[in-house]
């Protein structure tokens, strides 16, 4: 295929060639980062939990009553909500992976660091390796004696008896190879607001942090702390995935049994908890994908319009060709190899342009650096774009019979 | 000869309708797309209160004693201690403390379950400060704050929660295990964003959709919530570990947030001079270490700095004008096909006298008329766009709308934008030469 005349044929309309090739440009460079977006919130929505998810209902109860008794009237809640059939775990714990707000401390490897070395969510509850599933990877799990009860260790911090508080900790993978790269963290020290040592006991596979995923999905500690019900924690039961429906509905009765004086904040399967969470992401991509889509079906109709007035301009000089000897299928190849090359200019541009984004959303947004997977990618999708955009005019033009060259306009 | 050049505009237009549909089409799906986003924009970034705001300040000071620990700025709100000397001082022309918490409330008047509504703390003048309305009743007094009086202002949702929007004023209400009576209740009121709270934007990252959020259900005087509610607040941070969790009085942790109204310039100084020396006396009394970092932002400047406008917001308006830019190319391109294609009318034209800027004249106002149809297409896409958005679970979906300024804006935007395209495309129409095209014929 002789490309010259094409090249001359597109000189005589510079500043329509130019238009096509800034709006190819443009598409190419958005499309290239809003996909890119897109998979980032694919990526932040695909965070494992580390638990197992589909076994789990969760429940968050407003204030029962005086707080001495808690810790009993929470114990007889537990031991209540065992019972319930179905559950084969029971628990409390202060948060949960996705819930939403968390606790988390700054931990340091030797407390005379200037700045801490990271900062961890912290998760307090008997049973929650078993009820959670949680997956114990080294070391052990807590031994029932470790167990100290919340607001005992609040008065032990008070008074500064620390003997009252718990040193040992689990730690995911996650934390351990931040904190100790390449070593097997068991038995080791970490430090906790500077002043209090930590002791690693176990490492567990994983356990996503309530929030701030974008600091370390994975950097949680387990405590081994004994709570009541108070604000913000949960009663979580574990069973069947099929029975969470049924196991939910009779264990809130049960709590209602035995006082039906609070109330119930919140409730659900995790699975919805994971659903509700990544609601602002889900949207956020899926405008996003409406945006490519529109983008790329305005371009092509842009494409469609200018090959379409094209076509017609040149109708007497696609005639003389026609005249002159060239089939159908030249006059079809000229123009498809015309929006090709007007296309991998419009490409040429727009990865130039992509890249330029992608450095403003780096700087504004914290978003890490498009991989160069995306370039060819976006090529070929553009390059099949303006293919099927041009495939009308191109049959139209190829349509026209001989006979116009010998009539005049 | 506007009219003749309509009349024109209106039969070119008819004469290829896919051409002027795919035109309108552009300009419209563009229009649409970014009125939503600009909507959106102007109402989470626009004045929480009009006329008012200029006088409001945000008093910042940092109570952290620890010395290893030097912040650049002051921390967001402030410890109880600090909170109520710099009320109590009584040197702004209005001042006022709030705090919010979760509360069990029920009303023995209603036959509903108790509720778990957000209370806000706070002092007298914050209904007079913030220019809140009411429908019954009215607040309380300076008296009421310092007598710990058991008296509450709700909602407007409350009111017709609990009482079916009737004048509940003198009603009583169970806040957890007190009773207060309610003397104030308000009319619907949702301040954009819910400003005399945002506080730590600066470490959102941009996810500041909660600063959106509804006002509270109860108002009570401070000094008597904190009595109230004891245990149920939540500090913002805490330098040390507070003895009792949710008991914050004297605690090491920053909770309060101070908010002051000062009528002009020298108040403002003067009050600027009155928080820094308080802070040098705090030091001098050993309770501070870092006296020099105090500040006084007004509310606007407290919205800026706290990046109020969530980021996902930003990207979409970002989104949105590219998305015009390139139905701009694709306008301009489609138009420059068409007004070229009549090159032989225009040669006529141009014969019989028109003159060069009568051609361009009459490409700009078909131009301008594509412009016109695609504001309608825009204006109706933008209806679309925003009742998607309030299908959004954002906190502030339920206010957003297309008030008469942004309607007025999409005509304009959309006539800017269709005029912009046509300008090229005209002259380069007008430069025909009339001697080639007659010959052609």
């Amino acid at each position: 295929m002789e490309i010259k005349p094409i090249f001359a044929t597109l000189g005589r309309h510079k500043f329509t060639v130019c238009l096509l090739i800034a709006q190819i440009a443009l598409t190419c460079a958005i499309v290239c980062n809003a996909i890119f977006l897109i998979s980032q919130r694919l990526d932040r929505m695909a965070v494992s939990s580390g638990m197992a998810e589909h076994e789990l209902v969760y429940m968050q109860l407003a204030f029962i009553g005086a707080r001495p008794n808690a810790m009993a009237r929470t114990q007889a809640d537990l031991s209540a909500l065992r019972e319930v059939p179905g559950v084969q775990s029971a628990m409390i714990i202060n948060h949960l992976p996705l819930s939403g707000s968390s606790s988390n401390s700054s931990l340091w490897l030797d407390p005379a660091q200037r700045m801490e070395t990271m900062s961890a969510t912290q998760y307090f509850g008997e049973n929650l390796l078993s009820t959670l599933g949680v997956q114990l990877e080294a070391g052990r799990e807590f031994s029932p004696e470790e167990y100290r009860d919340l607001d005992k260790i609040d008065k032990a911090l008070q008074t500064g008896d620390m003997k009252e508080i718990p040193s040992a900790v689990l730690i995911t993978r996650t934390v351990a190879d931040r904190l100790w790269p390449g070593q097997s963290p068991l038995g080791k020290q970490v430090f906790i607001g500077r002043n209090f040592a930590l002791t690693v006991v176990g490492v567990v596979k994983g356990l996503a942090r309530p929030n701030q995923l974008e600091r370390g999905a994975q950097y949680s500690l387990i405590h081994p702390v004994r709570l009541s019900m108070s604000a913000g924690s949960y009663y979580v039961l574990r069973c069947a995935a099929q029975d969470r429906e049924r196991v939910l509905k009779a264990a809130l009765a049960k709590l209602n049994a035995l006082d039906p004086n609070r109330i119930v904040l919140d409730k659900g399967s995790w699975d919805e908890m994971r659903y509700n969470f990544f609601r602002n992401d889900r949207a956020m991509a899926g405008i996003l994908v409406g945006v490519c889509l529109a983008l790329l079906v305005v371009t092509a109709l842009g494409i469609v319009g200018l090959a379409s007035f094209w076509v017609s301009q040149r109708n007497r000089s696609i005639g003389v060709r026609r005249a002159l000897g060239a089939t159908r299928g030249h006059i079809l190849n000229y123009f498809q190899t015309e929006n090709f090359l007007l296309t991998s200019m419009g490409i040429v541009l727009g990865m130039l342009l992509a890249y330029a984004i992608n450095l403003f959303l780096i700087v504004h947004y914290e978003l890490p650096r498009l991989p160069l997977a995306y370039f060819p990618v976006g090529a070929v999708l553009l390059w099949c774009l303006g293919q099927a955009a041009v495939l009308g005019p191109a049959l139209r033009a190829a349509a026209v019979p001989p006979v116009v060259a010998t009539r005049s306009v | 000869m506007f009219g003749y050049y309509l009349d024109l505009a209106i039969r070119s237009l008819k004469h290829n309708k896919v051409l002027t549909a795919l035109m309108v089409l552009a300009i419209g799906v563009g229009i649409g797309a970014s009125m939503t986003t600009l909507t959106v924009m102007h109402l989470l970034s626009g004045d929480p209160l009009p006329g008012k705001s200029a006088s409001l300040f945000r008093p910042l000071v940092d109570p952290d004693p620890t010395p290893s620990r030097k912040h650049d700025t002051p921390m967001d709100v402030m410890d109880y201690r600090s909170a109520v000397d710099l009320w109590n001082a009584h040197r702004a022309d209005r001042q006022t403390l709030v705090v919010d918490s979760p509360v069990k409330l029920a009303a023995p008047a209603s036959k509903m379950p108790p509720l778990m509504p957000s209370l806000l703390a706070t002092t007298a003048d914050f209904f007079a400060m913030f220019d809140v309305p009411f429908q019954y009743g009215s607040g309380w007094s300076d008296a009421d704050d310092q007598r710990r009086s058991r008296v509450a202002v709700i909602s407007a949702s409350l009111n017709d929660k609990l009482f079916g929007g009737a004048n509940s004023v003198g009603q009583i209400l169970h806040l957890r295990s007190t009773d207060v009576r309610i003397i104030g209740v308000l009319k619907p009121w949702r301040p954009s964003p819910l400003f005399y709270l945002v506080a730590g934007g600066r470490f959102a990252h941009g996810d500041t959709a909660g600063f959106y959020g509804k006002p509270e259900d109860v108002f009570v005087p401070f000094s008597s919530s904190l009595e109230i509610n004891d245990g149920y607040f939540y500090q913002f941070t805490c330098w040390a570990a507070p003895k009792v969790p949710g008991h914050l009085i004297d605690a090491p942790c920053e909770w309060v947030s101070v908010w002051v109204e000062l009528g002009d310039a020298g108040k403002v100084a003067a009050y600027r001079r009155f928080v820094a020396d308080y802070a040098a006396q705090q030091k001098a009394l050993a309770r501070y270490t870092n006296a020099d970092n105090t500040r006084l932002p007004s509310l606007m400047e407290w919205l800026d700095y706290n990046g109020v406008v969530p980021g996902d917001v930003h990207l979409q308006a970002w989104l949105a004008f590219a998305f015009l830019a390139i139905c701009l190319c694709n306008t301009i391109g489609l138009l420059l096909a068409k007004f070229l294609r009549r090159g032989s009318e225009i040669g006529v034209r141009r014969a019989l006298g028109a003159t060069h800027a009568a051609i361009f004249m009459q490409f700009l106002i078909e131009a301008g008329l594509v412009g016109l149809l695609g504001g309608i297409l825009g204006w109706l896409l933008t209806l679309a766009g925003l009742s998607l958005v309030r299908q959004q679970p954002t906190p502030y979906a339920d206010m957003v709308h297309l008030d008469e300024w942004m309607f007025l804006t999409t005509f304009v935007l959309s006539l800017a934008v269709s005029l912009l395209a046509g300008t090229l495309p005209a002259f380069r129409a007008s430069r025909i030469a009339p001697a080639l095209q007659l010959k052609a014929q």
